[in-house]
């Protein structure tokens, strides 16, 4: 009788302790030992080898912000805040924390508005406006003094927008801000990974809660060794010989309709900045001068679709009055990496040196 | 072993252990062994070897058993009926071939059945032929004793395991140019080893029980304990086997429990340590002596629960099956003292070391007209076993310097306690004196194990010893 008693007691206790984590929902993510036992990391978590990189991808945001450095306490007052959202390029891909744009930034020691310049990393691999503006969102509760959102024409997609992994699971945090802003999202999206109530216990989010564990634990080998993603020897260059493909993604020439790419995604993130500045960066890319770069200029665009995009970019932030860079060119081709938008080292120190004038005017 | 693996093995005990209890347990223990051997097997690029390893170490365990058991025992009838288990299970998961997917019982799909035939066609002439000799000999316990010991080093030694993949890469046609030392590896074989020199020996001193083949084979390849031990006694295992198996209520909690506690210690904590544990790839990635130690340490328990976690999942298993298996860890990092720390680590394996070679050679040593003196004696015989419990893991610089930093720990460690014996009770006079005595020596232990784990978690001698200077600020 002892023994089914324990049994059936502990049986019960289960079903009870799932069900209340169902109904309660705890933020078990904002629990970190980052920033108090370990150093907050440099740059949000992503990485497909864990074990190599000491760093890995998971979708729950509390987490991924409170691993971040920037939630490492308040602000200072000689502290001007930078906080740099995009792609794996202002993520940095390849890149040691140190090498990518934000840390080029910062060892330039820059100031402005008699501030010293600090700038943090939120950018994050996967290309799509409107995970810039889900993590853009979240960003703006550390009262940055400017943003700059770093962006490139395969971010604009309609498609590709909650194609993005972090996006399609983190459907309730982008609903809940469709509902507050004008960012279009379609709520029946077959994109999105919707939980049951039952994928809401601790048994339906024993993935996500065990993610959010060895988060913690790799904390110990970021501190220990301040790496955070696999960095090869050797790895396949950029493609420079291109195929003679005139398509992007729906697109064919000679026009790309603007009802197809997220221009919404674009202007709420802008308005959600409110007050802060926001620079609008277009980005370096690859501009190739291999096999049929006449009709492309990298892997991911076509010259009409890209020239096109960038009429509609400058049109558009003129009429809208919003601060907006165009560098596509800024950086030679001999400067990418694994990817036409992946800077190496020195890429990113050019980069960097185009956006410090940008970042002391930013007070006027 | 996988967590699905342990839980479904768990399973199987726990039905036979509560719904068919005493029915057909020996059968049950031996055929349940003989499918786990073949299933947990990991699969191998050497074609058909995922197969054959296991019906080697079927082969092997009958060869011992027949030279071990006595006349009386070897002419049972009842063994025939084993026979014909072996046999059979052998042919009928070959024949798994056949069917239209992939065997679960079997790492890959299982070679052809004509060659496993020949293999027991061969095997069964052989044993027929040992039958005919009319006067058996002792010295067959030698070879076997030769053989075993040889097949182990064959495995354990990295150049000559490199060797046997190359041979055999090229006996099945294989490319010899990808030949790796991971292509041939034999589930359970150091455990399976120990437990038949074990039976050889005790055969040679003649105190080995009298057992019949089932008992034998199911005490070698025990299922729940086939991989990670703990290293029974045979005359311990077959009283449990032979005595009828009652899972009465406590005995259920007590095993449950065991083993719910042995899948946390290894599923939840030891794995969540080996995230961080030190290994090769970080021990040159590490910046800072301080961090340096955590890792280190991390290695240290992970080790431990990882161990004892498989330790208590064997224990629990087993014991709902009525086989009461031996302790193999007693909080051995809470020992004050090295010595104290090798009778609670790995307690089977130490226990068989001093059985089979520490106390013979000492007998050995002490025997001679003119015995060395008693400390080179103790240096002599306790470096050697630790040297050897350093090769039972691999024959590597790194598990050599492991065993050597043991083995002259626990040297230091015997002459120190012999030298402060005094002066320590004559210190030690108040409780709290006793437990800063106790306490200090159960850190510098502990660290001192910790150290030796270097040694033990890292394949470069090189690499070690960077370790060893950044954690003393010197690198």
């Amino acid at each position: 009788m002892k023994t089914l008693n324990i049994i059936v007691k502990g049986f019960l206790l289960f079903i009870i302790i799932n069900l209340l984590f169902a109904i309660l929902q705890p933020g078990i993510g904002k629990l970190s030992a980052y920033n108090i036992i370990f150093p907050g990391r440099e740059r949000l978590p992503f990485g497909e080898n864990s074990a190599k990189a000491y760093n890995l991808s998971l979708f729950d945001l509390d987490a991924m912000f409170a691993s971040h450095e920037i939630n490492g306490g308040q602000k200072q007052a000689d502290e001007f805040r930078v906080i740099l959202v995009g792609d794996s390029s202002v993520w940095g891909t390849l890149l040691k924390p140190e090498e990518t744009l934000a840390g080029q930034l910062n060892s330039a020691n820059l100031s402005a508005c008699g501030k010293n310049v600090r700038v943090y990393n939120l950018g994050y691999p996967t290309i799509s406006l409107t995970k810039d503006v889900l993590l853009l969102s979240r960003a703006m509760e550390y009262q940055p003094d400017l943003v700059i959102w770093l962006t490139t024409l395969e971010a604009f997609p309609v498609e590709k927008q909650i194609a993005s992994p972090l996006v399609a699971n983190n459907e309730e945090s982008l609903l809940r801000l469709a509902n507050s802003s004008e960012l279009k999202v379609d709520p029946n999206d077959p994109a999105f990974s919707r939980d049951s109530f039952w994928g809401s216990t601790i048994i339906g989010r024993r993935r996500a809660l065990a993610d959010v564990f060895r988060l913690q634990i790799y904390g110990v080998m970021w501190a220990a060794t301040g790496i955070d993603q696999i960095y090869p020897t050797d790895y396949q260059k950029a493609q420079i010989d291109l195929e003679t493909d005139q398509k992007f993604h729906r697109f064919e020439p000679p026009s790309m309709d603007e009802n197809f790419l997220a221009f919404n995604a674009l202007e709420t993130g802008i308005k959600m900045a409110g007050n802060t500045p926001i620079v609008i960066v277009n980005e370096p890319m690859l501009i190739s001068a291999g096999k049929n770069s006449d009709v492309r200029y990298n892997f991911f665009y076509p010259r009409w679709a890209y020239d096109q995009y960038r009429s509609m970019m400058s049109e558009l932030s003129q009429k809208n009055n919003w601060a907006y860079v165009d560098l596509w060119d800024a950086v030679p081709a001999a400067e990418f990496t694994n990817s036409a938008i992946h800077l190496t080292p020195m890429g990113e120190a050019q980069f960097a040196e185009k956006l410090t004038p940008i970042i002391a005017a930013a007070c006027k | 072993m996988t967590i699905i693996q342990i839980l479904i093995v768990a399973a199987a005990a726990l039905f036979w252990g509560l719904v068919m209890r005493e029915r057909g347990r020996k059968y049950f223990l031996l055929i349940a062994s003989i499918l786990v051997i073949f299933w947990l097997q990991p699969a191998l690029p050497l074609r058909g070897f995922d197969f054959w390893i296991p019906i080697a170490t079927l082969i092997i365990t009958v060869f011992s058993w027949y030279i071990t058991a006595t006349e009386e025992s070897r002419r049972e009838k009842k063994n025939w009926i084993v026979i014909g288990i072996l046999v059979g299970m052998t042919l009928l998961l070959n024949l798994t071939r056949f069917l239209p997917f992939d065997s679960i019982l079997t790492p890959s799909r299982p070679p052809q059945i004509e060659i496993t035939i020949v293999i027991l066609f061969v095997t069964g002439l052989t044993l027929s032929a040992l039958s005919r000799l009319t006067r058996f000999s002792a010295s067959f316990l030698t070879i076997g004793l030769i053989l075993t010991i040889g097949l182990f080093l064959l495995i354990k030694i990295p150049y000559l395991s490199h060797w046997l993949v190359y041979f055999l890469r090229s006996l099945t046609g294989q490319d010899v140019s990808a030949s790796r030392i991971t292509d041939f590896r034999w589930l359970g074989f150091s455990y399976v080893a120990f437990r038949i020199l074990h039976t050889l020996r005790d055969r040679q001193m003649g105190r080995l029980p009298s057992v019949d083949l089932a008992e034998y084979v199911t005490y070698v390849i025990f299922f729940p304990a086939f991989t990670a031990g703990p290293i029974d006694r045979i005359e311990r295992f077959i009283k449990d086997l032979r005595k009828p198996s009652t899972l009465g209520n406590d005995e259920l909690l007590i095993a449950g429990q065991r083993f719910m506690v042995g899948l946390f210690k290894k599923f939840v904590v030891a794995d969540a340590l080996a995230l961080i544990a030190l290994n090769d790839t970080n021990a040159l990635q590490i910046k800072s002596a301080g961090w340096m130690w955590i890792v280190l340490y991390a290695y240290a328990f992970q080790i431990y629960f990882d161990f004892s976690g498989y330790t208590d999942i064997a224990l629990g298993i087993a014991r709902f099956l009525g086989i009461n298996l031996p302790e193999n860890f007693a909080s051995p990092y809470l020992k004050p003292n090295l010595t104290q720390f090798w009778n609670n680590w790995h307690m089977t394996l130490t226990q068989w070391f001093r059985a089979y070679f520490f106390n013979p050679v000492t007998r050995w040593l002490r025997s001679w007209e003119k015995p060395m003196p008693a400390p080179a004696m103790i240096a002599l015989t306790q470096v050697a076993t630790m040297l050897l419990i350093g090769f039972w893991h691999g024959v590597t610089w790194n598990f050599a310097l492991w065993g050597l930093w043991h083995g002259v720990g626990l040297f230091i460690h015997n002459r120190w306690s012999d030298m402060t014996k005094v002066c320590a009770g004559e210190w030690a006079t108040t409780p709290l004196r006793k437990t800063i005595m106790n306490v200090s020596g159960v850190v510098i232990t502990f660290n001192f194990v910790a150290l030796g784990w270097i040694f033990f978690s890292l394949s470069s001698t090189s690499t070690s010893m960077q370790v060893f200077l950044m954690l003393f600020g010197m690198r």
